[in-house]
């Protein structure tokens, strides 16, 4: 029997397996982090159940937070292609 | 069959049913390590807000905060999740 067929990265269900729960992971990953940063910023006093106020500070919250992200990869990329090194544009 | 040694004693034997295994038994595993996030990042916010100079016990209202904080705090990953997962489809649909 060939050794080679029973490693992980040979195996395409494995594989595949591991990119969904790679994918899942950085998801949770994300909701853990702004559910942290987006607490700070939408619960000033927290009451007996979630009223609506809240919950869409923290819709929004979610969707500017994905905008900077967003915003700050594309200014990255265009500062980057126009002055063709990162550590040129990084130090002006 | 078990000759392979200890390097391969998850991928030997009968292969499929192995690799099933290994894939129940990482997601296990992936879903404990959120719990476990969570649970720290809750326990963390819920101490902040809730307990002032410690004392030798948490006395009721003490407690009654954190309970109330927990419930708030599940309200707002839940809220955060769904938030999140709508913002991945509507990207998605825009490709």
């Amino acid at each position: 029997m060939n050794m080679e067929n029973q490693s992980a990265t040979a195996d395409p269900q494995l594989q595949q397996f591991i990119e969904i729960e790679s994918q899942k992971q950085r998801f949770q990953q994300l909701v853990h982090q702004m559910t942290e940063v987006c607490w700070e910023k939408c619960m000033d006093k927290p009451g007996p159940k979630q009223d609506s106020r809240t919950e869409i500070c923290f819709v929004n919250c979610v969707e500017r937070f994905i905008d900077t992200s967003q915003f700050i990869l594309n200014r990255l990329e265009q500062t980057q292609r126009s002055k063709g090194s990162f550590s040129e544009s990084m130090s002006e | 069959m078990d000759g392979f040694g200890s390097d391969f004693s998850l991928g030997a034997g009968s292969g499929k049913m192995d690799t099933g295994t290994i894939m129940e038994q990482v997601k296990v595993q992936i879903a404990v390590a959120n719990a476990q996030e969570l649970l720290q990042r809750m326990t963390d916010k819920c101490f902040k807000k809730c307990i002032g100079k410690p004392g030798g016990t948490l006395d009721n209202s003490e407690q009654k905060c954190i309970f109330m904080f927990m419930d708030r705090y599940m309200d707002a990953w839940n809220t955060v999740s769904r938030a999140y997962n709508s913002r991945l489809q509507r990207e998605r649909a825009r490709i």
